[in-house]
């Protein structure tokens, strides 16, 4: 079987019949002509079977005009014709077998600016490959007339090019300099300019040396050091962002005058009516009118059971209606909701976290002063000795060239480009490289227990209670239904190898359970108070059952179950010197029993300001915590945290705060992450020691005078092949050490690919 | 000497019709997928470079 043909079943499972076309309409943009585009994301396509699948699917149906699949986002854009409803995309792609979330228009701002790097790169390419050319005739001894004309194509060529290539820098030295501030391009902007200035007044006067080339070729360096730093931060985004939303955008509001409408969530006002249908999110906090359901709130509070909700009960925004559909009464607007107060929260606690300054910043603060410094001091130096304006001028400028940061700027980008590639083929995807920066440094690893330390699915706990036969029927019902508990009912019952049962007349009772018979006998699987009829049963009685004609005939307990690896992975922290503890929303026994069971220490019940508190104390005590969690009550703890990490399955706004995302089941991503940070700081304060040592040699040559062109332009390309070089071999270090690692590479890999078919 | 004025608008011609070419490819969308264009080839049906990402460039104004 190919990767891209998920099982039907799978299919039926991951549907959601509720994705409503309104939706659609609100996610697409018009595109001219009137055409509409919708991108959607679809996580599941891998191959180019998938592709042709996706298309055909699509444009077959009516109305669409072109859908067209961009393998490498996993994105497919449909063009449809706006003056007719939108066609069920999202359904027609399940039906396939294939996930789709739609994808958020207009974050595709930096998209333009990685092309914007790429055009000055390629155009920095262009010029420094000819100046070069002229340059090396000139170098070998050109006579003067053909050097001189050689100069001026440089100018020609040069000139254009350097505008075009350095606005890049030009613009952000500058918004540095306005505010006061200086940067790492800052000086490379100022020895850039001035070399060109310089070169255009030797050319003019017919001298020797112009520095086209070095100042060409500098920024050619510069900017694939730039460009690789930005394609790294935009995989992760794409990578974020192609996974599934978990906030809703809208709802079904029941109008005034009986309409249905389907309203944006921001649209949503107190005392609105929704209809919430199974499978749906809570879009504001609301308070239940109607109808008896269960309610999935582990992402919301840590609670990782199903709460059974009731007309009257009080909905958090977020939370995720199981079983019945419900009707709700809007008690906030969105911009007062749960949500939206989480968010809050997460920005108060960012302005509250010191600002980090990355190395490369924090080095360049260092430098600049020192460099212009030096070249000044050179200047007035060569004036007291020999008193040449023109000769001490040169002399000054060529010192600036020579430091010009290339290496600098090349030696942490390359090593955290790779040090992400790597993290990303097994499955974490960083945000930037000050994130792995920062991960580097941690001392306290916090997790969260709900979705984070376990898994978002439960296990049923009390199998050994059970006789066979009864877990055969209960299995057997549970195939039928979506809820959490039957899905770990069936799991048992397939790692029990039971034989399912043939089943009559199979109902669903919403908010109570499921009903089916064998023969004559009726079989409940539900909640107790109405699967059995004995009232003393019922009260003694916790938990899901299965009753047989109105009689128990067996309990159900469940639990999350462990995420893969937690041991292992909280060994290897604590390997690495880190303090492990839990902190979690959840009651105190289940967290109390996890923590035992684990020998951490741990803290149960816990509201989110007080995880954002807890972690702001901790960082006043001088410690650097970790911290990862998946819920939206974690999102502040998030934001708070020197560094964070949370797993693909969390909220929306947990993953956008977390400056790393793991995809895999497998908690030793964590582990795997401080290693691979560890090892890549290890390699940029190597990287800065070789650029240190490069300008200790060079500066002293360029002070006395002896820098021509053409050591200037061997100076500087070795020294930054130095660096990439140094760079890669982070890749070496790590596959020397992989098979001695606790997961080999083939685990985790398909260990990723059965999570990805389970998503 | 002669041969200066004639070589070298040569090379820089050539430079600048490669350097032209890249501009025209990357704006034309032919870089947007590459794992996928490596998968397209193999199809039977005729396939153009998309220019989706024209859309998405040259008409920011439309956007909503």
């Amino acid at each position: 079987m190919s990767c891209c043909a998920p099982s039907a079943e799978l299919a039926l499972a991951m549907a959601d019949p509720h994705t409503a076309n309104e939706e659609v309409l609100l996610a697409s943009r018009i595109i001219g002509d009137g055409v509409r585009q919708t991108d959607l994301s679809v996580p599941g396509i891998h191959c180019g079977g998938c592709i042709q699948k996706v298309e055909v699917a699509l444009g077959a149906l009516p109305g669409v005009e072109k859908a067209r699949v961009n393998l490498s986002s996993k994105r497919v854009a449909i063009r449809w014709q706006a003056d007719k409803p939108p066609a069920p995309f999202i359904e027609t792609l399940n039906k396939i077998g294939y996930d789709a979330y739609l994808h958020d228009a207009g974050t595709d701002k930096t998209e333009e600016t990685l092309k914007e790097l790429i055009r000055a790169l390629a155009v920095a390419g262009f010029a420094a490959s000819n100046i070069m050319l002229l340059s090396v005739s000139v170098w070998s001894g050109a006579d003067a007339p053909i050097r001189d004309m050689f100069h001026w194509i440089s100018a020609l060529i040069a000139f254009p090019a350097l505008i075009y290539s350095g606005r890049v820098f030009f613009s952000s030295a500058w918004r540095a300099l306005r505010h006061g501030q200086t940067n790492m391009d800052v000086p490379i902007s100022i020895g850039v300019l001035l070399a060109l200035g310089m070169s255009l007044y030797e050319t003019f006067h017919h001298e020797a040396h112009a520095y086209f080339d070095a100042a060409i070729s500098l920024l050619f360096f510069l900017l694939i050091g730039r460009t690789l730093d930005h394609m790294m931060r935009e995989r992760a985004r794409t990578a974020v962002r192609g996974l599934a939303r978990l906030s809703s955008r809208g709802a079904l509001v029941v109008q005034d005058d009986g309409t249905h409408a389907y309203l944006p969530v921001n649209e949503i006002r107190p005392n609105m009516h929704i209809l919430l249908a199974a499978g749906e999110r809570v879009p504001v906090d609301a308070r239940v009118e109607t109808g008896q359901s269960e309610i999935d709130c582990a992402l919301v509070s840590g609670e990782s059971l199903p709460q059974p909700v009731a007309p009257g009960a009080a909905l958090s925004a977020g939370t995720l209606n199981l079983t019945g559909p419900l009707t709700i009464v809007a008690t906030a607007a969105a911009k007062d909701s749960f949500l939206a107060e989480m968010v809050r929260m997460m920005e108060a606690a960012e302005a509250g976290r010191s600002v980090y300054r990355r190395v490369s910043d924090s080095a360049s603060r260092l430098y600049a002063p020192v460099v212009h410094v030096t070249a000044l001091l050179t200047f007035i130096g060569w004036m007291i000795v020999e008193g040449d304006l023109h000769r001490a001028a040169t002399i000054a400028i060529a010192v600036l060239i020579i430091t010009c940061p290339c290496a600098l700027g090349l030696a942490v980008p390359m090593v955290q480009v790779v040090a992400a590639r790597h993290l990303f083929e097994s499955g974490v995807i960083v945000k930037d490289g000050g994130a792995l920066e920062r991960i580097a440094k941690v001392d306290t690893v916090i997790f969260d227990k709900t979705g984070t330390l376990t898994m978002d699915r439960l296990r049923l706990m009390n199998r050994n209670d059970i006789d066979l036969a009864a877990l055969a029927i209960a299995a057997s019902i549970a195939a039928h239904s979506r809820h959490p508990y039957s899905r770990a009912l069936v799991a048992a019952g397939r790692d029990n190898a039971v034989t399912p049962v043939a089943l009559n007349d199979l109902s669903e009772q919403p908010g109570a359970g499921m009903q089916a018979t064998i023969g004559t006998t009726t079989y409940r699987l539900g909640r107790a108070d109405w699967a059995l009829t004995a009232a003393a049963e019922q009260s003694a009685t916790t938990g899901v059952v299965l009753s047989e004609n109105g009689r128990l005939r067996a309990t159900f307990r469940f639990d999350s179950d462990l995420r893969p690896d937690v041991r292992e992975a909280v060994l290897a922290m604590s390997n690495q010197g880190c303090r492990v503890e839990i902190m979690s929303g959840d009651r105190d026994e289940p967290v109390r029993h996890l923590a035992s069971d684990l020998g951490l220490a741990y803290r149960a019940g816990v509201s989110p300001a007080d995880k954002a508190k807890h972690i702001a104390d901790l960082t006043e005590a001088g410690h650097r915590v970790l911290m990862v969690g998946d819920g939206l009550n974690d999102a502040p703890a998030l934001a708070a945290a020197h560094a964070s990490m949370a797993p693909a399955t969390a909220a929306d706004v947990g993953r956008n705060a977390a400056d790393l995302v793991f995809l895999h089941d497998s908690l030793l991503a964590v582990a795997q992450a401080i290693a691979v940070a560890r090892n890549a700081r290890h390699l940029v304060r190597q990287n800065l020691m070789l650029a240190i040592g490069y300008n200790a040699i060079a500066v002293p040559i360029a002070i006395l005078g002896h820098v021509t062109p053409l050591v200037a332009a061997v100076a500087m390309s070795t020294s930054s092949l130095l660096v990439i070089a140094n760079a890669l071999r982070l890749q070496g270090w790590r596959s020397r050490k992989e098979p001695r690692g606790r997961a080999p590479a083939g685990d985790i890999s398909g260990r990723a690919l059965a999570m990805e078919k389970a998503r | 000497m002669t041969d200066y004025f004639f070589l070298i608008p040569v090379a820089l011609a050539l430079g600048a019709i490669a350097l032209g070419a890249f501009m025209w490819s990357l704006r034309s969308g032919q870089y947007d997928d590459l794992a996928g264009a490596a998968e397209r080839i193999l199809f039977e049906s005729r396939d153009g470079p998309d220019n989706t990402a024209r859309a998405h460039g040259d008409k920011p104004s439309h956007r909503n």
